[in-house]
């Protein structure tokens, strides 16, 4: 009896070990093949929460959808648009009409053509309200797409048409200026329509997955990897250089970094805060620091009555905040003081400043106290403030220098509290907020990304910001086709809202990603995109 | 025996119940939902959603379509992992975090065991006492301190072992490790001062009179009376290698079950954090009804009416 209970014991045993040999990933890494590396490992950050082009919102799902999906167009490493599936385009006079030419060589990842249908389908199930697209708004200025994602128009009457096989006519109700580029985001790309007949909404998984990009899906793990193969039937497949990809579910910073240390990564998607200078001192060839298109601020509830209607206190409270020890003290991570709402670097754009500016920090206090006594606050009678922010690396360190900041130099009450993130998604959305940290990353690389945050009806804009000179100059923006032209609109806009000053814009956040030696074709751009069709890898 | 299990079995629905019912309403009672992000739905957007995951009904409407579900052992689609069902994650990730625990438990009973005999028949002397301080600092330092190190030394600087990831046995080691550590010393104290007690009972003593010594005396007749106390303790050993394993599977990226229980409160996914939850009930019911049937096999004396676990002399 004895015998046989220690006979399935060493059974179980054998069997729990032995199932882990390879059997998750189930191959074996060409890599240890000739000294050659042909699988890139990524790490990706957060879990990806859909593969679908119309569901993913997070960065690490964009992140997989700009390696597995082509839309029209492209973007080229320094993010300048380039022809994608459609080789070349018309734009008419008057900037309502595109008309895209398709390429010949577009190819599904099982050989058939990717034609204009499989864009308008597309483009369809993107506005439809039953899809439940994030981006949606992203293509709002085609005919007809705010209203089929109100519910008030049918979706076959949106302003896509395919001509033919190859001719694919876009209708606009206003110019879009940045239509090119938003037309390279993922969620434009097309869909195979014989997949989706077939397998609805889990046309993304990876056993029933076809797309025209680079690469195509071939294993998703939760929790741990997603696995994309280069796509042979890619009108481009020579210029593609790295075979597979695989991409590492790593949430936590500091493990992404043991990883990349002991050689299981070849490039990261970020660096800890904490360890970062001890990065720059040990891996700083390998460290990749560059300005990110988004602003991390504070925003103020308009509605909260000693905010509300007070632009000369709020402008008080943004003016003695030193940014610059908030960069170099607080963070140190290379990250760049704020100037203005959107950040430098900007698609023909240069953003509209501070006024205060010109002066030193000292002035800055000293009219600061001016404009805070002048909204009637004193030593015997300050102002009291809660900033709300969110779990998380940094947060709590800038709230308590900010804090400290506007006790010091202004004599104000202020009190801090963390939240967890969603708790406070609620509390924006609610108005129940006095003072929030928030952030703001650009879906593309134009100006009105930014500037489209504080319309009246966005739904973004929980500072709760209404001025309708605001709202007039960016609608007028929109409409207008003359690039300088329209500059000066977003800069007179931008003008009105440092002015007003509903929200803070303390800085612009930087990348900090590593990656090895013998990576090669990375170039550093605002977007912080690093496509894999564009890396290369040195043998050994 | 067999009237211990359905008892227990019936036990379980209405305990299992009353767990469901408190985590379904408990976790709509938290601010936020699982659409929320700084990119604003449109509200027509928003309001489909809802409609599609039926979170625009009644909740005691939405807690009964929940139950009729389940009985039918549907647990519904993730609400955040938009391509994958419940069924599929929870699957997935038990596969992995099942091996995981179950190695550890059974590293943490063999090296226990082991240490805490050695440490027995050793009383009082240099090994003893060495075997009982590390002891003490494996339950005093905790995983999430140890993971890191191992990882420090093993992965990086002697780069014998991969720092994370789950593709093969040698990924195993360092987390089995991590998880396995708290226990081992904790079954070496149990079975040290049981041990310790088995040794000078009556029956040893006699045993050691008919010349029987050494290992053959401890395997024969000291290991399962001695084993019981380390029996009793494998039920919240289970539970902390559960509980240990979210720390674990973080540190060391394993696609487990762990992660899925602290990220799925964090996405207000309603539907996988109730799965989570079910999957954890039952099976630390099941587990414990386990110890308790083994426990009647190591010790008959518990099924009868007699509990002592002393001979009358």
């Amino acid at each position: 009896m004895r015998r046989i209970i220690a006979a399935v014991v060493m059974l179980v045993i054998a069997w729990l070990v032995w199932d882990s040999f390879g059997n998750r990933l189930g191959r074996d890494d060409p890599e240890a093949v000739a000294g050659q590396r042909t699988v890139l490992h990524r790490g990706n950050g957060t879990e990806p929460e859909s593969l679908d082009p119309h569901r993913m919102r997070s960065d690490s799902a964009l992140t997989i959808g700009r390696d597995i999906y082509e839309g029209l167009t492209a973007l080229a490493p320094d993010n300048s648009v380039i022809p994608g599936v459609a080789g070349s385009w018309d734009i008419a006079e008057d900037g309502l009409k595109y008309t895209f030419y398709l390429r010949d060589d577009a190819h599904w990842s099982n050989g058939d053509p990717v034609t204009a249908a499989d864009f308008a389908f597309a483009f369809r199930r993107l506005v439809n309200p039953d899809t439940g697209g994030v981006y949606a708004f992203i293509i709002s200025p085609v005919k007809n797409a705010s209203a089929i994602s109100a519910g008030n128009a049918a979706v076959d009457t949106l302003g896509v048409t395919a001509l033919d096989e190859r001719t694919l006519v876009i209708e606009l109700e206003t110019p879009a200026p940045y239509l090119l580029g938003v037309l390279s985001q993922p969620s434009t790309s097309p869909l195979h329509r014989a997949t989706l007949a077939s397998h609805g909404d889990q046309f993304a998984r990876p056993e029933h997955h076809i797309s025209n990009g680079p690469y195509v899906l071939t294993e998703v793990v939760v929790g741990s990897h997603v696995r994309a193969q280069r796509n042979r039937y890619f009108h481009s497949v020579d210029e593609v250089s790295i075979e597979e990809i695989v991409y590492h579910t790593i949430p936590d910073p500091a493990t992404e970094l043991n990883r990349y240390s002991a050689g299981e990564l070849d490039m990261t998607y970020t660096t800890p805060s904490a360890l970062f200078s001890w990065v720059t001192e040990n891996l700083n060839d390998e460290l990749h620091v560059s300005p990110q298109l988004s602003t991390y601020y504070y925003g103020f509830n308009l509605d909260y009555p000693p905010l509300r209607d007070n632009p000369g206190l709020r402008k008080a409270l943004s003016m003695v905040i030193d940014r610059q020890i908030l960069t170099d003290r607080v963070l140190g991570a290379g990250q760049h003081p704020a100037s203005s709402w959107v950040p430098p670097g900007v698609n023909n754009y240069q953003p509209s400043e501070f006024e205060f500016l010109v002066l030193n920090q000292d002035q800055r206090i000293d009219r600061a106290r001016g404009l805070y006594a002048a909204a009637g606050f004193s030593d015997d009678n300050p102002l009291k403030l809660e900033i709300l922010y969110n779990t998380g690396e940094g947060h709590r360190n800038i709230a308590l220098a900010i804090a400290s900041m506007w006790q010091e130099s202004l004599g104000a009450d202020i009190s801090i509290i963390n939240k967890e993130f969603r708790v406070l998604l609620q509390d924006m959305r609610d108005g129940n907020t006095q003072v929030f940290r928030s952030s703001w990353v650009g879906d593309y690389n134009d100006a009105n990304t930014f500037a489209e945050v504080f319309l009246s009806n966005s739904g973004a804009n929980f500072a709760r910001y209404s001025n309708s000179d605001y709202d007039n100059l960016v609608a007028q923006a929109g409409r207008e086709t003359d690039v300088e032209k329209r500059r000066e609109l977003l800069q007179r806009a931008e003008a009105i809202l440092l002015n007003d000053a509903p929200v803070i814009p303390l800085y612009y956040y930087t990348t900090k990603r590593l990656s090895k030696p013998y990576v090669k074709g990375w170039v550093d751009n605002i977007m912080n995109f690093q496509l894999t069709r564009y890396l290369s890898m040195d043998s050994d | 025996m067999l009237k211990l299990a359905l008892n227990r079995t019936l036990l379980a629905i209405p305990t299992l119940f009353v767990l469901t019912a408190i985590t379904f309403f408990l976790i709509r009672v938290a601010p936020g939902g699982p659409f929320d992000s700084e990119h604003s739905l449109s509200s027509e957007v928003e309001k489909n959603l809802r409609r599609i995951y039926h979170l625009d009904e009644p909740l005691l409407v939405q807690f009964g379509r929940y139950l009729g579900n389940l009985v039918r052992g549907d647990f519904g689609p993730s609400m955040y992992y938009l391509d994958q069902s419940v069924s599929d994650l929870i699957g997935s990730g038990f596969s992995v975090s099942l091996r995981l625990g179950a190695l550890s438990l059974l590293v943490a009973l063999c090296v226990g065991l082991v240490a805490g005999t050695v440490a027995a028949t050793r009383k009082g002397r240099l090994l003893d006492t060495a075997v009982m301080a590390l002891a003490m600092t494996g339950i005093s330092i905790p995983n999430f301190v140890v993971a890191p190190l191992l990882v420090l030394l093993f992965a990086i600087v002697l780069d014998w072992l991969p720092a994370g990831g789950f593709d093969g046995a040698s990924h195993l080691v360092l987390p089995v490790i991590a998880l396995a550590l708290p226990q081992v010393a904790y079954i070496a104290r149990l079975t040290r001062a049981s041990m310790i007690e088995v040794l000078r009972s009556p029956y040893v003593r006699a045993a050691r009179a008919r010349g029987i010594d050494g290992l053959a005396l401890i395997v024969r007749h000291c290991l399962k009376p001695a084993f019981l106390p380390v029996l009793s303790y494998l039920g919240p050993a289970a539970a902390a290698i559960v509980t240990g394993s979210v720390v674990v599977e973080q540190i060391f990226q394993i696609p487990g079950l762990g992660q899925h229980f602290v990220q799925g409160a964090l996405n207000r996914d309603y539907t996988l954090v109730m799965g989570v939850v079910i999957f954890y009930g039952a099976l630390i019911i099941v587990f414990n009804l386990l110890v308790d049937v083994l426990y009647s096999w190591f010790d008959p004396r518990v099924l009868s009416s007699s509990a002592t676990s002393e001979n009358p002399s």
